[in-house]
């Protein structure tokens, strides 16, 4: 006879996956039942205060450790928590940026130039889906680097994704780039998934099952057919790569970051960087730990050619949007630079720098929302010359973002980079470690470019202001400009408490 | 019947949805063919459930249905808002971001 057994949940541990899932329920509720006056600011409250309930959920399950948070699916330990509450500091900036509006179309639907585009604009709605496509979105970035089978990495993976696609298509203005944006993300993110799902099936044929510990033991044991194992690492490989934006899986990243509205690239590149590299360590760190030299030599290729395409084209954009998107793909290599690494010193690395980076990320696109003509945003670099002289608070901010992504001393990307180029060199990884070196010089020439462009040319008067931010857009400039300075000049705290904490178990 | 067999056609299946994804312009026939590699692996787990005795792959495949069903509903939104404002579902027309 066949019997049943009920799973066992324990629901404290999986409290900031439900309480970020229950807000997004909430909000699509608020989004039928409310009139269209009250909604922005109730869809904000109720983002808000659900993404800071899950901060506290994820500070008071800090100190557990347990596989069996949900049948051995999901496991919650020191790097978990860490990555949860990057992922969820990181939402709430993105949020801040996200209420001021002025980035979203009023009617996702409307056909670009339409009567009844206009007659929304002209009527002053406001766009209140992304609030809960944010939420769902965040849900899946908080589930992901916790999942310990292959069944929830896909699912979390596609509910980080789903909704990703469809914010990338509200962009107020130049309607049409942003549905394109939105077309490439989708077509090239399913394309990626299908090649996830397809390794994860390999591995599961090489392991006999669906845990990422069952497939450690497959390596221990080395009984089982290699093959599957080969095919299953490139093919999974695959598909974290492109989430994270590696060469030769960047082609989405800087379309999709000019296309998308600001707030939602800063979003994606802060939050789905610290997600996608979360599940990307648990699974080489824990998973595929014994086999690395099968997967060593092809992780360390991609990490030598994502550094230096990234630095390397970034010199040649004009649009401030696509040399951040280039950058991004620098910053990933940088990344998988601490991966490769396979020890405590590059995890603890990697965290922080996830951290970091993700802060300097936000601040960053917080300041690209602000510089604006007539017509929007402007993002040709040429028009931000003179920055410096309009406003000097915002392009010091600017300045300072842009030093912390070029390694500079005193920034939190010094600290960031010098650890997980110190982890590296300790895991026996020298050749990366000087290519990262000379691409972080070479990038050092793009970002200091910008930086003269702002202070140390004339403005011309062609209509580029900086507008006055909002008060939560000023907060969150405000805010990531102290993290970035107070992380680069007292790290220790941070790092100390990182290196106590981030130990995967198994 | 052997299953590795299954295996052969999994693959090429899966070889045929890659090679419709980079040449087909087309954005809905792209899509279909994502949805075949999709449908690929499905048949590679449900052969691997056969081969290792045991009803984890079954349960994955039906997960990936759910998943897929739901990668159709935003997918096809996409591309029905970007066929109405071009009048053009080509993925070659789709060429306003520069290099």
């Amino acid at each position: 006879m066949l019997t049943f057994t009920a799973p066992t949940l324990s629901y404290f541990l999986l409290s900031p996956i439900l309480v970020v899932l229950g807000g997004a329920l909430l909000g699509v509720f608020a989004e039928a039942v409310l009139s269209r006056e009250s909604r922005p600011s109730a869809q904000l409250t109720i983002t808000l205060s659900t993404l800071v309930l899950a901060l506290v959920q994820v500070w008071r399950i800090r100190d557990e450790s347990s596989l069996s948070a949900a049948m051995g699916s999901v496991a919650i330990d020191g790097p978990a928590v860490l990555l949860q509450a990057s992922v969820l500091i990181l939402a709430i900036f993105s949020v801040f940026l996200i209420a001021d509006q002025g980035s979203f179309t009023a009617m996702a639907a409307a056909i670009p130039g339409s009567p009844e585009e206009k007659e929304s604009l002209q009527r002053g709605e406001k766009l209140t889906e992304v609030y809960p496509l944010t939420l769902f979105a965040v849900a899946g970035m908080l589930l992901f680097p916790v999942a310990t089978d292959l069944l929830t990495l896909f699912v979390a993976l596609e509910v980080l994704s789903l909704p990703l696609y469809l914010m990338a298509g509200l962009s107020r203005r130049r309607r049409l780039l942003s549905q394109e944006a939105a077309l490439k993300y989708f077509l090239l993110g399913a394309f990626s998934s299908a090649f996830f799902l397809f390794g994860a099936a390999f591995l599961y044929g090489y392991s006999g099952g669906l845990t990422l510990s069952s497939i450690y033991d497959a390596v221990i044991g080395g009984t089982a057919n290699s093959v599957f194992l080969l095919i299953g690492i490139s093919f999974l490989s695959v598909g974290l790569l492109f989430k994270v934006g590696a060469v030769p899986f960047h082609a989405w990243t800087p379309d999709v970051y000019q296309g998308a509205p600001t707030p939602v690239t800063a979003f994606m590149a802060a939050a789905t960087k610290v997600a996608a590299f979360g599940a990307m360590l648990r699974i080489f760190y824990t998973a595929f730990a014994n086999a690395y030299w099968d997967w060593r030599p092809f992780l360390t290729v991609i990490a030598i050619i994502t550094m230096a395409f990234g630095s390397l084209v970034a010199i040649a954009q004009r649009d401030i949007k696509r040399m951040l998107a280039y950058s991004s793909i620098a910053h990933a290599g940088f990344l998988i630079t601490g991966v490769l690494a396979l020890n405590k010193a590059g995890l603890d690395a990697t965290i922080f720098y996830l951290f970091a980076y993700g802060i300097a990320t936000v601040g960053t696109f917080g300041i690209v929302t602000l510089v604006r003509d007539s017509s929007g945003e402007v993002t040709d670099l040429n028009r931000w010359a003179g920055l410096g002289k309009r406003s000097p608070f915002i392009a010091t901010a600017f300045a300072t973002f842009l030093l912390a992504f070029a390694g500079i001393p005193l920034t939190s990307g010094f600290i960031g980079k010098f650890t997980i180029f110190s982890a590296a060199y300790e895991g026996g990884n020298k050749g990366v470690v000087v290519v990262g070196v000379l691409s972080s010089a070479i990038a050092a020439y793009f970002y200091i470019r910008v930086i003269v462009l702002m202070f140390f040319t004339d403005p011309e008067e062609d209509g580029t202001v900086v507008v006055i931010p909002s008060v939560l857009t000023r907060i969150t400039i405000i805010a990531t400009f102290a993290i970035t300075i107070f992380l680069g000049v007292f790290p220790t705290p941070l790092l100390n408490f990182i290196t106590s904490m981030a130990t995967f178990i198994r | 019947m052997n299953p590795a067999n299954y295996l052969y056609v999994s693959a090429m299946l899966f070889t045929i949805g890659a090679i419709g994804v980079v040449v087909r312009r087309n954005a809905i026939v792209v899509f279909m063919c994502i949805e075949l590699m999709l449908n690929a692996a499905n048949l590679a787990f449900v052969t691997f459930a056969r081969i290792n005795g045991n009803l984890d792959g079954q349960v994955m495949a039906f997960f990936t249905m759910v998943v897929a069903a739901c990668e159709v509903v935003v997918g096809l939104a996409i591309i029905v808002t970007i066929y109405r404002s071009r009048r053009s579902a080509s993925v070659d027309d789709a060429s306003l971001l520069r290099r």
